[in-house]
């Protein structure tokens, strides 16, 4: 992981592909969101739906699992530390999300492909070790439509404090 | 058929879930399928952390918040799922051990322009722990069915 400082916007990262199985759906929506058209195949075949759909939450938490194995496949970079002696930044957690869309109902059998593009870094007044990275999360169907996207954002350890502009 | 549909439900309907204690178990199961991150996982390594503690991924606590949400109202309504999340805040780390609710409450409503058996419904949703403190909130639409006797009679929209 890079530190605050180092992070390009407009990077893309692949992040590699999942295929929502009947089972897998199945599994995940009796947890968490058993609705019929998430849970029952024939059921669902008489909702608006028209058939058995991923619920979103799973779609999302896909996504996660995707970011977390696209992070540590990523080739180890020796980050240099930072001047107080810090060796690596930790970062990690997130203050939340916005602009989350399902677009396309994901059905069983599709194979969803995802993608994260930074957009934009945000100095933080109240955290000056920390920085928030923002990012524009897509995944797309095996027709190359796209399903579900999201901005999303994660706290980043800066490598010097961030000092706002004196006025 | 449903109890409740898209009619029954007016901008300032408020209801609060059941309560529910996350299980460090439950947290790990999780996040070792969906968000293996140190701070998920393992409570000596969480303690270094950012967030202080061996706490639930975020997207475990949406989920958690959906089912909990599910067995008050979805489970009896004509829900007919989500286009998505406006926004959603996570304030302060669910941490294992806690018990958590969700109160639910409904800020905007309009009849579909295009779907005449549908109506859509804003909703926000705040997950507190038993001190009252904010874990999470959350802003999403909601597209439900219409009473089926309504759908020929309201041409307003």
């Amino acid at each position: 992981m890079a530190w605050f400082e180092d992070i390009e916007i407009g990077r893309v990262v692949e992040l590699g592909s999942h295929n929502f199985s009947t089972e897998d759906i199945i599994r995940f929506a009796k947890k968490y969101d058993p609705q019929p058209f998430h849970t029952d195949p024939e059921a669902a075949k008489d909702t608006h739906f028209g058939g058995l759909v991923a619920a979103g939450w799973h779609i999302a938490a896909v996504w996660m699992k995707l970011m977390i194995g696209a992070r540590s496949s990523m080739p180890e970079v020796e980050e240099t530390p930072a001047p107080d002696g810090r060796t690596a930044p930790r970062g990690g957690p997130s203050p939340g999300f916005f602009d989350l869309k399902w677009i396309k109902p994901v059905r069983a059998g599709d194979t969803i492909t995802y993608r994260c593009t930074t957009t934009e870094k945000v100095d933080l007044k109240s955290r000056p070790y920390q920085g928030i990275i923002r990012s524009l999360n897509e995944g797309f169907n095996q027709e190359g439509i796209l399903v579900f996207s999201f901005i999303g954002q994660g706290l980043i350890e800066r490598r010097r404090p961030f000092k706002p502009d004196v006025i | 058929m449903p109890e409740i549909y898209w009619e029954d439900v007016p901008t300032g309907t408020v209801f609060t879930t059941a309560e529910r204690t996350i299980s460090k178990e439950e947290i790990i199961e999780f996040a070792g399928e969906y968000d293996p991150q140190p701070f998920h996982l393992d409570e000596e390594a969480a303690k270094d952390s950012l967030l202080g503690g061996l706490c639930a991924s975020g997207w475990h606590s949406c989920a958690i918040a959906m089912r909990l949400v599910y067995d008050a109202f979805h489970v009896k309504a004509a829900t007919q799922g989500s286009p998505g999340i406006t926004e959603c805040r996570w304030r302060r780390p669910l941490f294992a051990g806690e018990t958590v609710k969700v109160k639910v409450t409904c800020i905007d409503t309009r009849a579909s322009k295009s779907r005449p058996t549908m109506g859509l419904t804003n909703w926000t949703w705040e997950m507190t722990n038993a001190n009252g403190d904010t874990i999470m909130t959350t802003e999403s639409w909601l597209m439900m069915g219409r009473r089926p006797t309504d759908t020929n009679t309201s041409g307003a929209n």
